[in-house]
């Protein structure tokens, strides 16, 4: 632990595949959440998998790797692929699935062609291209870090400025037309910073797995709050940890890729989530029902003592045994439900076990009961 | 071409075909990104089963990948039905954790052997002839052809004998149902068949591929027919074609056969996306072009109906009015206007004013009541 802490401080490769893989996930976090909310989950996807032509033909037309130009190359590329699926879903009856397949399958065909290509006219250098496949945190440098700062930066700006637009055009896209805003031009708006969110990481992680940057540290958010400010935050702060942990983990144990490791440690979080979350959680749900079944059992026990008191002239004065309790409609577990029900102050045992209800229990069951009593 | 060439032709027709016709129903059924999904996720399965048999030609691995694209398909039920995350959300969480760690197999623990990740993703479609089966000493042709011609008979084989329940739980699964035919069964025999098709396409031709062929032929003669079988064999046809182009293209470029195949899908989606009768964008185009003409028509018939009879008839009646009016057209637009609803005999000019025809009157008419066809 020691040790990795020296490190990020000295190392500076360590330092920089930290930082650009915290840098990549906090900003496709962040815009994840909107993509997510909008059922957008599988856009990321195939605007991953078409960046890759855009950024083989960056580098055969400048002949540079300079990040920025590979960047641009990704950029425009996934861009224009989501241009096309919204193009085709909306002039023909295809629908948004089978576009977004179509488009991922053959933008990506046509990168595998050109790096093909690249790669047979420049030998075995091959440009170090096909590291955005997977993702290679390790091969990152001062450019990329710079690049992916400061591109990510002003993502994170636009979504701030354009905060209450695009919250609007979230929930109720109606509603933010009928407000008089561009709504159509705020989707494309939308829709380009999460490209831009997801060049960022193609890098680190790869096209093939970009994706999961996008859906993963959403999805595991959501199940924490229902507030957007807190959801895209703590999106954020998700992306931005798996992105860390993943990385170091890759560069410390030998043989272990960048970008499966980083969407394993993401997964890891939102399963965690799915289980643990306080209210939202299937744990949280499963204690609650539990609960809910173990309260509903006492106040069976109770209404039925109270039904077999009032058929006593004095019914105050009228206990009864464990096993009457059972033959009415209470199920299994009376006993524990006596307990529970003693506990609360609601009904008492006489000194030969049998049970009689308190005042507060007579009440209580009157207020069950209804009308009924 | 030399006999290798037919040869890896031949394999990819066929692998084509059998893609399409699993695809078709993918695409009917909204459910096309599943073939992204179930490609990726078997590779886990895949590595398994390699690891325990010691051989990529075993049967097991065909079995092996099935079951994980089946529980692939599970996991994304699961987790939709927990109703934290939409469906969506869920098949972005699912597939990129099963590829990432099948991945992270592999490079872990398969580095020295014949099982890398560029094979996966690219296939090696060009290696294919040098894979035979030979059975007693003779060579039967390559192991791929036979591989995928079994599974595309058997995908033919299925959909025309269930043919009638498939197309059933396709378009009216309520119906299916109550109709004793058990759509849960029908869908998971469907995912079944999608599994073991990406699982036997995979090794020849690649993901990539595979979920281009399933989704792109399908997509194209969906814009061409509405008739089910017409659509399959279409599907199958115009796969196929794509199959072919891709691979005279790969020849002449000297790249990726896979890539090249993915990119001709993708053209011959666009060919029929443009020019498809009916359908199609420049169809598209004409139609609503047509309308623009058609809903001027009946624009200027009901301005005349409304005033006829009117102390200001004759001032609204007149061209110029049409333009300088309430109206509010360009002259050019009025000028072409009253050009072809004179051609038409909706109206008649006299002098610079325009008078209605009984048909005129007929169609401005029905377009006021409502009942205009």
């Amino acid at each position: 632990m020691i040790d990795l802490l020296t490190g990020l401080v000295t190392d500076y490769t360590l330092r920089t595949v930290a930082l650009g893989s915290a840098a990549l996930g906090l900003v496709s976090g962040a815009l994840g959440a909107f993509a997510v909310l909008r059922r957008q989950s599988l856009l990321g996807d195939a605007v991953s998998h078409a960046a890759l032509p855009g950024i083989v033909l960056a580098y055969m037309l400048t002949g540079a790797r300079t990040p920025l130009v590979l960047v641009l190359g990704a950029a425009l590329a996934g861009w224009a692929a989501s241009l096309v699926v919204m193009l085709v879903t909306r002039t023909t009856r295809i629908k948004i699935d089978t576009a977004l397949g179509l488009v991922l399958s053959t933008f990506f065909g046509l990168g595998l062609v050109l790096l093909s290509i690249v790669q047979r006219s420049s030998g075995a250098g091959q440009a170090g291209l096909d590291r955005f496949l997977f993702g290679q945190a390790a091969a990152l440098v001062g450019d990329d870090l710079v690049t992916m700062t400061v591109l990510g930066a002003l993502v994170l700006v636009a979504l701030m400025l354009l905060w209450k637009e695009f919250k609007l055009l979230s929930f109720d896209p109606a509603f933010a037309g009928a407000m008089g805003l561009p709504v159509r031009l705020l989707d494309i708006g939308l829709t380009t910073l999460l490209v831009i969110a997801i060049v960022i990481g193609l890098q680190t992680v790869g096209v093939v797995l970009m994706s999961a940057m996008i859906v993963a540290p959403a999805a595991a958010a959501r199940q924490w709050t229902d507030h957007l400010g807190r959801l895209v935050a703590l999106s954020g702060f998700f992306g931005a940890v798996s992105g860390l942990t993943g990385a170091i983990l890759s560069s410390l144990v030998p043989h272990l890729p960048t970008g499966p490791t980083i969407i394993l440690v993401v997964t890891a979080v939102t399963i965690l989530s799915l289980f643990l979350a306080p209210r939202r959680g299937l744990l949280a749900a499963r204690v609650r029902k539990f609960r809910q079944r173990r309260q509903l059992q006492a106040e069976r026990v109770l209404t039925d003592l109270y039904r077999l008191a009032a058929q006593h002239p004095e019914p105050a004065e009228a206990p009864h045994a464990v096993p009457v309790l059972r033959t009415m409609t209470s199920p299994s577990g009376v006993r524990r439900c006596l307990a529970r029900l003693s506990d609360m102050g609601l009904a008492v045992p006489d000194p030969d076990g049998r049970w009689r209800l308190t005042p507060a229990g007579v009440d209580r069951a009157r207020d069950i009961l209804g009308g009924d009593a | 071409m030399s006999p290798a060439q037919v040869e890896i032709l031949a394999i990819a027709v066929v692998t084509a075909a059998g893609c399409a016709l699993v695809g078709t129903f993918l695409m009917l059924r909204r459910l096309a990104m599943l073939s992204d999904a179930i490609s990726h996720a078997i590779l886990p399965g895949i590595v398994v089963a390699f690891f325990l048999t010691g051989d990529l030609a075993s049967p097991w691995l065909i079995i092996a990948a099935a079951l994980t694209g089946l529980l692939t398909v599970v996991l994304v039920e699961m987790l939709t039905r927990t109703r934290r995350l939409k469906e969506d959300a869920a098949m972005g969480l699912v597939f990129p954790a099963l590829f990432s760690l099948g991945i992270v197999l592999i490079t872990r623990y398969a580095g020295h052997v014949h099982l890398d990740v560029d094979a996966v993703l690219l296939g090696e479609l060009a290696f294919a002839p040098f894979d035979r089966l030979v059975v007693g000493g003779t060579d039967l042709g390559p192991r791929h052809l036979w591989l995928m011609g079994t599974i595309t008979l058997l995908n033919a084989g299925l959909v025309t004998v269930f043919f009638k329940e498939l197309k059933l739980a396709t378009f009216d699964a309520g119906l299916a149902a109550s109709l004793g035919l058990a759509p849960a069964l029908i869908h998971y025999g469907l995912m079944a068949l999608v599994s073991v098709t990406a699982v036997g396409a995979f090794d020849a031709v690649g993901l990539v591929l595979v979920v281009a062929l399933m989704i792109g032929p399908a997509a194209a003669a969906y814009l061409l027919t509405d008739r089910l079988h017409i659509l399959l064999l279409l599907a199958v046809g115009l796969g196929a074609l794509s199959a072919a182009l891709g691979f005279g293209a790969a020849i002449a470029l000297d790249a990726s056969i896979a890539g090249c195949m993915a990119v001709a899908v993708g053209v011959v989606f666009m060919g029929v996306f443009l020019v498809a009768p009916g359908r199609g964008l420049v169809a598209e185009m004409r139609r609503r072009r047509r309308q623009k003409w058609e809903f001027a028509r009946i624009m200027l018939t009901i301005h005349l109906v409304q005033h006829e009879g009117q102390p200001e008839e004759d001032e609204e009646s007149r061209m110029e009015h049409l333009h300088g009016g309430h109206v509010g057209w360009t002259p050019e637009f009025t000028a072409r206007v009253v050009a072809e609803s004179l051609d038409r005999k909706l109206v008649t000019a006299h002098g610079d004013r325009l008078r209605l025809t009984p048909e005129g009157r007929t169609l401005a008419g029905q377009a006021l009541s409502g009942t205009l066809t």
